[in-house]
């Protein structure tokens, strides 16, 4: 009898084992800012084909580092790596989805739709535009009455991708910023408070009358915050919306390591603070599962474009889709 | 004989558990100054003098959030220290029997509250209390003194620091409790019986007495207060800053750990983050070292007093 149980859980334990070995397990790493896309990709992708592919949400600095060591089989970054750091550690690098960072603001009276130009945005960040009511401002927008208020800069305090392509696009537009503050995803503020995450910022701005911050859209236009329409290197005026990103998207051009920076972008109708997220391998990766993970990124590609605009993320434009997937395919 | 063994075995036991806490201890340090060398070899101890902190051009400095942890701490103690003295006082002495389980249940309830929720709580709702009605209101009568001056903004070191006070009362107060009941019966029935009042045999038997445990307990709460990385991050208003207005916006260590740590994408940012929770471990040593130093001095002042 008790021979017999032993054998039971012996065969019962193999025949588990065997399974779990047989199905394929991808592992990942990195940004938060896609992870609820990442996830319901991840889970519907399993659904269909059977693949089990694990995110952990630990932010683009780890999931970086531990591609590198070769802990995940992917990381997840908002920022592209430099040539030289993909170079040096024989990784590749390409974007999956794009996101927008919205201009939000905390003013009595004042709906969605205050306009601002990028250098009203950048002087404001500065430090040198301090009263809502500057002249300025009112030029831009001579129908509303912009209360009298000290202006409260909020900034994100974690480092993040939001805050990578927000100072991406000051640096573009002011070039004392790119100077003296430069880009990255924590940078020295001259001037403002930090709150944490997106729920920190939105919260901060919307205790604080004469705040103005930064969020990702799709955060801004879950939450209702009410936000800027910014003038665009053409000189036009656009909303953040689903569209005016991807028009940013599809006048960025490409390099071949795929480090795409398009914020300030030209074209009539291009939102100017957008910017990727990206998926970054090893070159030197198991066959094995370099092969399913080109699958899955072709299946994203092909079928996700959908979950991305229901959660509120960008899709990247085709002639994109189809250059990272000739890139992958050299592999 | 077999007891003796048993005897043996347990002090066997919980010598190792001790010595693995020891060791713990010595491993977390090592690891701290191993990983942190690349920062200390860059800046040396200009590290700790330094104001700069910019990631972007690659210079680190500790000095704005050393300040911002002590004085967050410390403000937070003041705040937290009478209060938790007063609750734990009514608890003992004052309140009516069936008031006393009841209400320490619900101050050790709050020391179960997630530190996430005090942080969101002081941000949507402590926050704008803050700059609406209790900073304008000190900025009317106290704006004289150079420490509360400037723009109510709700955010920043005041509220940082009733934040972190609300969440080091359960635990002060809690520990003052037991340490106040454990004051024998007959000392204070003694100095009740010589006449005194109730508030003298309070101040000059039981506080006296309890003194030592009152101390060990404050340390557990200021050492909590050191620490504390969730509740802050969300309302000091993270800006490394070194003003004496406790209006303005400040940053601590844990909390600029915690922010920049996830994202930090090159060696040398991590190894100074790294150094950072080094210096605040060294800290909470030295600030822990203080403690006992005073605890060894009262007790030594009391034995040699006639």
């Amino acid at each position: 009898m008790r021979n017999i149980l032993i054998l039971t859980l012996t065969l019962t334990l193999v025949i588990a084992f065997g399974i779990t070995s047989a199905a394929e397990i991808i592992n990942g790493a990195g940004a938060t800012f896609p992870y609820p896309l990442y996830s319901k990709w991840f889970y519907t992708y399993e659904k269909s084909t059977g693949v089990k592919i694990n995110y952990q949400s630990i932010g683009s600095g780890g999931g970086i580092q531990q591609v590198k060591a070769g802990t995940v089989d992917f990381g997840a970054s908002d920022a592209p790596l430099p040539k030289e750091e993909i170079d040096k550690h024989g990784l590749i690098q390409f974007p999956m989805v794009s996101g927008a960072v919205a201009v939000i603001y905390n003013l009595p009276g004042i709906p969605i739709g205050l306009k601002l130009t990028s250098e009203v945005v950048a002087d404001i960040y500065f430090g040198k535009i301090m009263k809502w009511n500057d002249q300025r401002i009112k030029e831009i927008n001579p129908n509303l009455r912009i209360p009298e208020l000290p202006i409260i800069v909020v900034h994100r305090s974690d480092g993040s991708g939001t805050t990578n392509i927000f100072t991406w696009f000051l640096s573009d537009v002011s070039n004392e910023w790119k100077t003296k503050v430069g880009s990255g995803t924590s940078v020295k503020w001259p001037v403002g408070i930090g709150g944490k995450g997106n729920e920190g910022v939105a919260g901060l701005v919307r205790g604080t009358k004469g705040a103005i911050g930064y969020v990702e859209l799709a955060y801004a236009l879950q939450t209702k915050m009410t936000y800027a329409i910014l003038r665009n290197k053409d000189g036009n005026y656009v909303y953040p919306t689903l569209e005016t990103t991807q028009a940013a998207a599809a006048n960025a051009s490409i390099p071949p390591d795929f480090y795409v920076r398009f914020t300030y972008a030209k074209g009539k109708d291009s939102y100017p603070i957008a910017g990727f997220t990206y998926l970054i391998l090893r070159k030197n990766m198991d066959r094995n599962k370099l092969s399913t993970i080109l699958k899955f990124v072709e299946w994203a590609y092909k079928n996700g474009d959908r979950d991305a605009k229901e959660l509120s993320y960008v899709p990247i434009p085709e002639t994109v889709k189809t250059k990272v997937l000739t890139e992958l395919k050299k592999l | 004989m077999r007891k003796l063994n048993k005897d043996r075995a347990f002090k066997g036991l919980t010598a190792f558990l001790a010595l693995i806490l020891f060791l713990l201890s010595v491993g977390i340090l090592y690891k701290l100054i191993y990983s942190s060398r690349l920062s200390f070899e860059a800046f040396g101890f200009s590290f700790i003098f330094s104001r700069e902190w910019d990631p972007v051009q690659k210079l680190f400095g500790a000095l704005p959030f050393i300040w911002g942890t002590f004085v967050s701490s410390t403000l937070a103690l003041v705040i937290a220290l009478p209060i938790s003295i007063g609750i734990a006082i009514f608890l003992v002495e004052l309140a009516p029997r069936w008031m006393r389980q009841p209400v320490s249940f619900t101050i050790e309830l709050l020391a179960a509250i997630p530190s996430v929720i005090y942080g969101l709580w002081g941000l949507f709702v402590l926050a704008p209390i803050m700059q609406n009605w209790i900073e304008p209101f000190l900025g009317k009568y106290l704006g004289f003194s150079p420490f509360f001056k400037g723009y109510p903004l709700g955010v920043g070191m005041l509220t940082g620091g009733i934040i972190i006070a609300i969440m080091i009362i359960p635990t002060i107060s809690s520990i003052s409790r037991e340490v106040l009941s454990a004051v024998p019966g007959h000392q204070k029935e003694a100095a009740l019986a010589i006449g005194m009042t109730k508030w003298e045999a309070l101040w000059r038997v039981m506080l006296p007495y309890g003194k030592s445990g009152i101390t060990g307990a404050v340390l557990l709460g200021y050492g909590r207060a050191l620490g504390e990385t969730m509740a802050i991050t969300m309302v000091i208003g993270n800006t490394p800053s070194l003003s004496l207005s406790l209006f303005d916006p400040a940053y601590t260590i844990a909390s600029v750990i915690a922010n920049e740590f996830t994202e930090a994408t090159y060696e040398l940012y991590i190894a100074s983050l790294i150094e950072l929770g080094l210096i605040l471990f060294v800290i909470t040593f030295i600030l822990n070292a203080f403690a006992r130093f005073l605890l060894w001095r009262m007790k030594r002042f009391e034995e040699v007093r006639p």
